[in-house]
């Protein structure tokens, strides 16, 4: 899983995809869960950093992080060639 | 390190320019509390799903209904429609206030006398009232609606039984210039059915008729259509006056008003487009006023309205029980109160409010609650901050027929509350229990006991 080369992604979490046009907004988790997977950090190192900082759990981050990644996916932000 | 909230992570598209299906209206601001008393507390001591009203709302508006027909007309007087709402302590503030009641049935009849309504102040409509009903409000003195020839036949064999005159009007439908016309109740006025039945009544000389109502449809956005039913109604008392000399002495123009609610594929949010109080009574009083009536014979006007009431001062309280992703990649968020508690929300798009404190980011999702049938959608898109199992969220403007129309399916019906004057929460029906509704239910002796 990898965010898009080309993909800009500005301090206020807007989000520019050049390939279709289409732009996004994220909310601050969500701005540090793609910057994270900018620097290409694992799952593992981004659950750790996300545990440390917020007041959560594991299941939560689990199924949270899993659905952000789809709609990522779908929203052709990120590619899912490993 | 402090660790600080978490919310879970979104990310939405952003439309430039157009206006996409959701709008662009966002209704995600907090709310905390309901008159004072905190959601959180509320939820705690009476339970989740959890139906609240605030009589500070419903007195408000009342007083507001009433000052816009009493400074533009004489002799005004409010009837409180049970149907909309005939939980007992919201029909006592209404009494409280001054409402005289309207009732369709012979349960909302009894249900008015035992909150203390005189008879003589119940007006009874409907198609629906058995003899024992109407032997009690023509021996209590009610007004009786009267809605089809066969109740008119019936009640002058009762008369000759009970040596009684009972008063009566009749209701009246019409073509207003609004579609659908609701021409199943009543007595036609274009056909000449109405002026028909005014002739019956009068000369067999059994009973007074003393009113002519109308009640022209529900959510009515057009005022200008109950300036043409108080017309028509008004050509009927001027043409009782000509041929029998007698005077009508009071009008009734049913309900109708519009609740600041929003119509399902309406565009504009129903408080910024629906007409006020003072839109209604400008169109009806003119009508009354610039009609025939000299000024000693002008008519009482009755107004029956329910939803344009209560609906404001209605709220549902509910949780949070799961978060979905649809197929297509819309969010679901599936709540504890469906469409078996919450029946409106086939006509409107429920304003749903988050009950705790919320960052600006939003996404686009569906309301579903937890029936397990695909009817059951609360808003099929709204714009709302995420939302975690738990979190809770106030729904509003539920007050007008939620709460006599719900359905006790699957689940049972929740606590009602009603925060006073002073934002303390009342409980006003308790919540429905598994001993209550099986005490209802009887299993024949050789059905009892089974082997599996
Ligand atoms: C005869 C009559 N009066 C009054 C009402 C109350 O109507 P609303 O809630 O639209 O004001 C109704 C509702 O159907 C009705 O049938």
């Amino acid at each position: 899983m990898k965010i898009k080369k080309n993909v800009a992604i500005s301090e206020s979490g807007f989000i520019f995809n050049p390939t279709t046009g289409d732009s996004f907004s994220t909310n601050p988790i969500g701005l540090e869960i793609i910057r994270m997977l900018k620097e290409e950090k694992s799952k593992d190192e981004i659950r750790k950093s996300i545990l440390s900082k917020y007041i959560t759990d594991d299941s939560t981050f689990e199924k949270d992080y899993y659905d952000f990644v789809m709609m990522l996916q779908t929203n052709q932000v990120a590619d899912d060639s490993e | 390190m402090e660790k600080i909230r978490y919310e879970r992570p979104v990310i939405k598209k952003l439309n430039t320019g157009v206006m996409n299906k959701y709008g662009t209206r966002t209704e995600y601001a907090p709310v905390t509390n309901i008159d004072g008393a905190r959601v959180k507390d509320l939820i705690a001591e009476f339970g989740s799903p959890l139906f609240v009203m605030s009589e500070q709302t419903i007195r408000k508006t009342y007083k507001d209904a009433v000052r816009a027909f009493t400074t533009r007309y004489p002799k005004v007087q409010f009837a409180w429609s049970y149907k909309t709402h005939y939980n007992n302590a919201i029909c006592s503030v209404f009494h409280q206030e001054g409402s005289w009641s309207e009732v369709v049935s012979g349960f909302e009849y009894n249900k008015a006398l035992l909150n203390g309504v005189p008879g003589n102040k119940i007006i009874f409509n409907g198609p629906d009232k058995t003899d024992d009903d109407l032997i009690l409000a023509i021996n209590n003195e009610s007004m009786i609606h009267i809605d089809h020839l066969d109740e008119l036949y019936r009640i002058i064999e009762l008369t000759d039984e009970l040596k009684k005159r009972p008063k009566v009007a009749i209701r009246v439908n019409m073509d207003t210039g609004v579609y659908p016309m609701w021409d199943r109740f009543g007595f036609n006025y274009e056909s000449g059915q109405a002026w028909d039945a005014i002739n019956k009544i009068i000369l067999t000389n059994k009973m007074d008729l003393i009113g002519l109502h109308s009640h022209i449809g529900t959510f009515m956005l057009t005022p200008s259509a109950y300036a043409v039913a108080a017309t028509k109604l008004s050509d009927l008392a001027f043409h009782i006056k000509s041929k029998f000399g007698k005077n009508i002495t009071y009008i009734d123009m049913g309900g109708g008003f519009a609740s600041r609610n929003t119509l399902k594929g309406s565009y504009l949010m129903g408080a910024d487009s629906v007409p006020t109080f003072d839109d209604y009574a400008e169109a009806i009083c003119s009508a009354l006023l610039n009609s025939e009536y000299s000024k000693e014979d002008l008519p009482l006007l009755i107004l029956e309205s329910g939803r344009s009431l209560v609906d404001e001062a209605g709220f549902l309280l509910g949780t949070v029980l799961a978060n979905k992703r649809l197929s297509d990649g819309r969010k679901a968020t599936i709540m504890d109160f469906g469409v078996n508690i919450l029946f409106t929300s086939f006509w409107y798009e429920h304003k749903i409010s988050p009950a705790q404190e919320f960052s600006h980011y939003t996404e686009d999702s569906v309301i579903y609650g937890p029936l397990c049938m695909n009817i059951d959608v609360i808003r099929e898109n709204i714009t709302l901050p995420p939302m975690k199992k738990g979190d809770n969220v106030v729904v509003h403007t539920v007050g007008a027929y939620n709460m006599t129309q719900w359905m006790q399916f699957i689940a049972m019906r929740p606590n009602i509350v009603m925060i006073d004057m002073d934002g303390k929460p009342h409980l006003i029906r308790k919540k429905e229990t598994l001993e209550y509704m099986n005490s209802l239910e009887i299993t024949p002796e050789y059905l009892k006991g089974f082997k599996l």
